[in-house]
């Protein structure tokens, strides 16, 4: 590929979000600005597919590196511009393609302040794409923390219910998971022998990792406290139990476009940071290593999926219900990263491969699922499963598209939802037999409350009282080809990864074994 | 005599004085004060070229060194400073364009120009000072147009700035005088660096800060002199009644100029008088707890105001203190040469940075204000509805005097709180980090007005043209350093390079 293609792809959504914001006037700007946001993701999206196909995996490692040394020349915090793409980061650089693209057609009926939403839209692409790609500390933490103000926006004023207050608690739980977070990575840098913020080790560039020298360093704070500060701002961000709260707030109270964004690449960015960060800095430091602590993170992760799953089945609002289920689902993430185990005789690959399959496929086809109910929204005007039903009639194609969300997401064999999980489960149960047992049975609920909801909504009788009124069902429309745009680049990857799984795990294979010491 | 190379080595300043006879000239046979602001910024390219000039060598090869038996030097470190006073410069004359020919002013707008000039040259010249008397008689220069500046509408409140100024600044620079006399009396010279050679000889007293309780003394009366003009606590009282009085252009100019060359000649006295490393541990604890205070206090205090400009003047305070930080953090074991100067390099990224942030929100204000004469944080309300662009641009600038990623902001706080983990002063990186949360508070609660509040008159504002350029000009030159902190950091290594300590 070409010098620069990195930094091109990140910032290409944000350089056209100024442009936007300067340079569309008039009285059809609010279309003109539409297309060009949708353009520029396309771009966004065809740049993420050339980082993804173009990255050689005969070669693996760090590849098409942007290397800036000197970007804060200073000793006392010598941080430089690296952006670089491996293994762990392809896979979810696509995903963010993918989603960006789905979100800004997804966003084609937003009708105020057209052009301050889609500058935040495309601001909070760039954020993400950054976190993915960046590979100096400082850069990540600040794309990690970029992305708060656009997301802020986007819910507190396109959002409904009581938008502010969810942007507001959405916002506070970052920032304290943020705060502990800077504080590690200061520490980590301050520790004699370290001294460095790169994230990676690339050799042809000279540049040495933390992963490298962590473990000859004495830690100016102990092991434990760094990896549990960048434990609870992942776990807040994941989201697990007990510091899910503001999860099912925001999406609830978000725009689709954003809960897609949300649901399918925000959160990713917490099972990165884990894989990257928490599991590639701490495997041989010294007092403290990840394998203390996998036990204690596999019973998390099935307290995470069963809580998440039991509370799931109660929830009559159709966004809430599937903002819980996320909950269950990215426990699955953490159960994967278990498998590192307790010793190193004992790592499952397979089962880390898992966890990170699982953010693609959670990414996907929750993202889809957020789409359905936000078309299925737009038309019905109401989300409280109750009040709906006998909807296949009138959007056939609407109830399709969510059934497959649904049966993804229950992990129906030949659906990418399938794959992930079996692998997760395969990897850590020679492991952690227990833990993994009970959290199987969120697969159960998972089945339960989707397709419960699925057959509430969309098939059985329409409720008559209350219920929608005689007008709104009679004038009930599918979804339109704009629609569909997304929900078929969601959908897509959704079958192709669930019959050819190894396109993704190949990739993320590499970059899991160079994670791991 | 003057020689040629004294010339060369002052020619910003003299072509700044200069620049500010040719104003008041103009201003004799012209009743346009738009020619007036023209005049001077065109005019300002001279000084620019000229600093420019020095640090690149373009014309020749000008040699920048002492000057004037060596009491200023047009080093690199002046010379960034000289940068930054003329960039600021311009930005507030661009900004007063439309102020000046306001009705009320059209009558004393080439004045006030031109007392902005001279005041610039004296801080020009303080920068460059070396030696203790040059430094009062720069000081001086910078302070007494300010005080009409302040006082330049002649109201009561204009007045009581003007005055409160005035004394104010009158007594610190006595309590700067003394600690300077005593000085004198020690060491038998007043050149800075005759200064380290003989502190360093002196007989001391194990256990006593600075080796005597004389020097003690002098050292606090000094750092208390400047602390006014730095505008930290305790020595702040003066700041949110003069900004609040003083019109916004003024306000502007203070808080980013004199500040800028306050902690330029504070850090040259400390690094060069005394730069002994013994006595930079003594300076540097006293610096660590100014700054803690100046931080908190100016936060705290900034909760309750109600009014935008006293806001902004606690915020200023403040962020003093964070650029405190900076200056504090000398490493107690120098680990190496490189690292020795890490502190003072984030302060003077601090301070770049921090002069276009809040150039841009202060000329964000005067053109919101001007407009709607309403200074009260509720007259922000719903802004983002009336001038999108402006509220844009206040939003930004305020993001970034909290330290949101990925604003200048931000970067100079990391840099600064990195400086000082490494300088072993962990307390104050937390008290520090604390303080943004604090700081937080206000900053959002006006951003809150801005964004989501509904405006009670719902009429656009337009902003007058030259203020929004200068607006634009200050957030893009902050964005900028906050995506590329290495173009301020590379110039700071080079200037702080001169310095002995």
């Amino acid at each position: 590929m070409f010098d620069g293609l990195l930094s091109i792809t990140v910032f290409m959504p944000a350089a056209v979000a100024v442009l936007v914001a300067l340079f569309a006037r008039g009285e059809k700007a609010d279309l003109q600005i539409r297309w060009i946001a949708i353009g520029a993701t396309v771009i966004t999206f065809v740049l993420t597919v050339l980082i993804f196909v173009g990255y050689d995996r005969a070669e693996g490692g760090v590849q098409m590196v942007d290397y800036f040394e000197r970007w804060i020349p200073v000793d006392a915090l010598r941080s430089s511009y690296i952006m670089g793409v491996d293994g762990l980061s392809a896979p979810l650089v696509l995903l963010t393609g993918i989603l960006g693209m789905a979100a800004s057609f997804a966003s084609w009926r937003i009708k105020t302040r057209v052009r301050e939403y889609f500058l935040w839209l495309l601001l909070l692409e760039t954020a993400v794409l950054g976190v993915f790609l960046s590979l100096d500390l400082l850069l990540f933490f600040i794309f990690f923390e970029f992305e708060l103000i656009p997301m802020y926006m986007l819910i507190a004023i396109w959002g409904s219910g009581r938008p502010r207050y969810s942007a507001m608690k959405f916002v506070l739980f970052t920032l304290a998971g943020g705060a502990l977070m800077l504080v590690g990575i200061l520490a980590l840098y301050v520790t004699p022998g370290v001294n460095t913020l790169a994230m990676v080790t690339i050799p042809e560039l000279g540049i040495t990792g933390i992963p490298e020298l962590i473990a000859a360093a004495d830690l100016v704070i102990p092991a434990a406290l760094i990896f549990g500060f960048f434990f609870v701002a992942f776990a807040i961000k994941l989201p697990l139990w007990p510091v899910h709260s503001w999860l099912p707030d925001a999406h609830t109270d978000a725009p689709t476009a954003v809960s897609v964004m949300l649901a399918g690449v925000l959160l990713k960015m917490a099972g990165y940071g884990l894989l990257r960060i928490n599991l590639g800095f701490f495997q041989e430091t010294k007092g403290f290593t990840i394998h203390d602590v996998a036990g204690p993170m596999a019973i998390l992760a099935a307290v995470s999926v069963i809580y998440g799953g039991i509370i799931t089945v109660r929830q009559t609002d159709m966004k809430r219900l599937i903002a819980y289920s996320s909950v269950s689902h990215m426990g699955f993430v953490l159960l994967g990263i278990a498998a590192i185990g307790a010793s190193k005789a004992d790592t499952s690959a397979g089962g880390l491969n898992g966890a990170a399959l699982q953010m693609f496929t959670h990414g996907t086809i929750t993202g889809l699922a957020f789409l359905m109910v936000g078309l299925s929204y737009d038309r019905t005007h109401t989300r409280h499963i109750p009040h709906l039903g006998g909807l296949w009639k009138k959007m056939p194609l609407i109830a399709i598209f969510f059934l497959i969300a649904g049966f993804g997401s229950l992990g129906l064999p030949a659906l990418s939802g399938f794959v992930a999980e079996i692998m997760v489960f395969l990897g850590t149960f020679s492991i952690w037999p227990w833990a993994t047992g009970v959290a199987a049975f969120g697969v159960v609920l998972a089945a339960g409350y989707t397709l419960w909801m699925v057959q509430r909504v969309f098939f059985g009788a329409r409720p008559a009282n209350p219920g929608l009124s005689d007008e709104i069902y009679d004038g009930l429309e599918d979804a339109s080809w704009v629609d569909m745009v997304p929900v078929i680049a969601l959908a897509a990857p959704i079958f192709i990864i669930g019959v050819w799984p190894s396109v993704i795990t190949e990739v993320f294979d590499i970059g899991i074994q160079a994670v791991l010491r | 005599m003057m020689t040629v190379q004294d010339f060369w080595s002052l020619s910003p300043e003299i072509s700044m004085a200069l620049l500010a006879l040719v104003v008041v000239a103009v201003d004799l046979v012209t009743r346009s004060m738009a020619k007036v602001s023209a005049v001077a910024l065109v005019g300002l390219i001279a000084p620019l070229v000229l600093t420019l000039n020095l640090w690149f060598g373009w014309f020749g090869d000008p040699a920048a060194g002492p000057a004037l038996f060596g009491t200023v030097e047009a080093d690199r470190f002046s010379l960034f400073f000289n940068f930054l006073l003329i960039t600021v410069t311009a930005g507030t004359v661009l900004a007063s364009t439309r102020y000046i020919a306001s009705d009320r002013m059209k009558d004393y707008g080439g004045e006030f120009v031109a007392l902005v000039l001279f005041s610039v040259t004296g801080m020009m010249l303080l920068v460059s000072a070396t030696e203790l008397i040059t430094i009062y008689v720069a000081l001086e220069l910078t302070a007494l147009p300010v005080v009409a500046l302040a006082a330049i509408h002649r109201t009561r409140q204009a007045v009581e700035s003007g005055t409160k100024f005035f004394v104010l600044s009158a007594i610190s620079s006595a309590i700067l005088l003394y600690g300077f006399a005593y000085i004198y009396g020690f060491t038998g010279s007043t050149n800075l660096e005759v200064i380290m050679e003989r502190l360093s000889v002196l007989p001391t007293q194990a256990g006593v800060p600075f080796g005597s309780y004389a020097v003690l003394l002098a050292v606090i009366m000094i750092v208390a002199g400047f602390g006014f003009k730095m505008a930290v606590v305790p020595f702040q009282m003066w700041v949110p009644d003069v900004y609040e009085g003083a019109p916004t252009p003024v306000a502007a100019f203070l808080s980013v100029a004199s500040k800028s060359a306050a902690f330029a000649v504070v850090m040259r006295i400390m690094y060069t008088a005394f730069g002994e490393p013994g006595l930079m541990q003594d300076w540097s604890g006293l610096f660590a707890v100014l700054a803690a205070v100046s931080m908190t206090v100016g936060n705290l205090l900034a909760i309750s105001q109600s009014n935008i400009k006293r806001l902004l003047g606690y915020s200023t305070i403040a962020q003093a203190g964070y650029i405190l930080v900076g200056l504090a953090s000398v490493p107690a074991n120098q680990v190496g040469a490189t690292f020795a100067g890490a502190g003072a390099q984030g302060a003077l990224y601090y301070l770049a940075g921090y002069a276009f942030t809040n150039l841009a929100v202060f000329f964000a204000v005067i053109a919101i204000t001007s407009r709607t004469g309403d200074d009260s944080i509720e007259g922000m309300n719903g802004l983002i509805k009336r001038s999108p662009l402006l509220a844009s641009l206040l939003v930004f600038g305020l993001l970034s005097l909290l330290g949101m990623p990925p604003t200048v902001g931000f970067m100079a706080k990391v840099v600064v709180f990195g400086s000082a983990l490494n300088a072993n002063l962990a307390w104050l990186a937390v008290i520090g980090v604390v303080n943004t949360v604090i700081a937080a508070y206000y900053y959002l609660r006006v951003i809150r007005a801005i964004v989501f509040e509904d405006p009670a008159d719902t009429s656009p504002i337009k902003g007058d043209v030259p203020v929004l350029v200068a607006t634009c000009v200050a957030a893009v030159g902050a964005g900028v350093l906050g995506f590329a902190p290495f173009l301020v950091l590379e110039f700071a290594e080079s200037a702080l390079s001169i310095l002995p300590g």
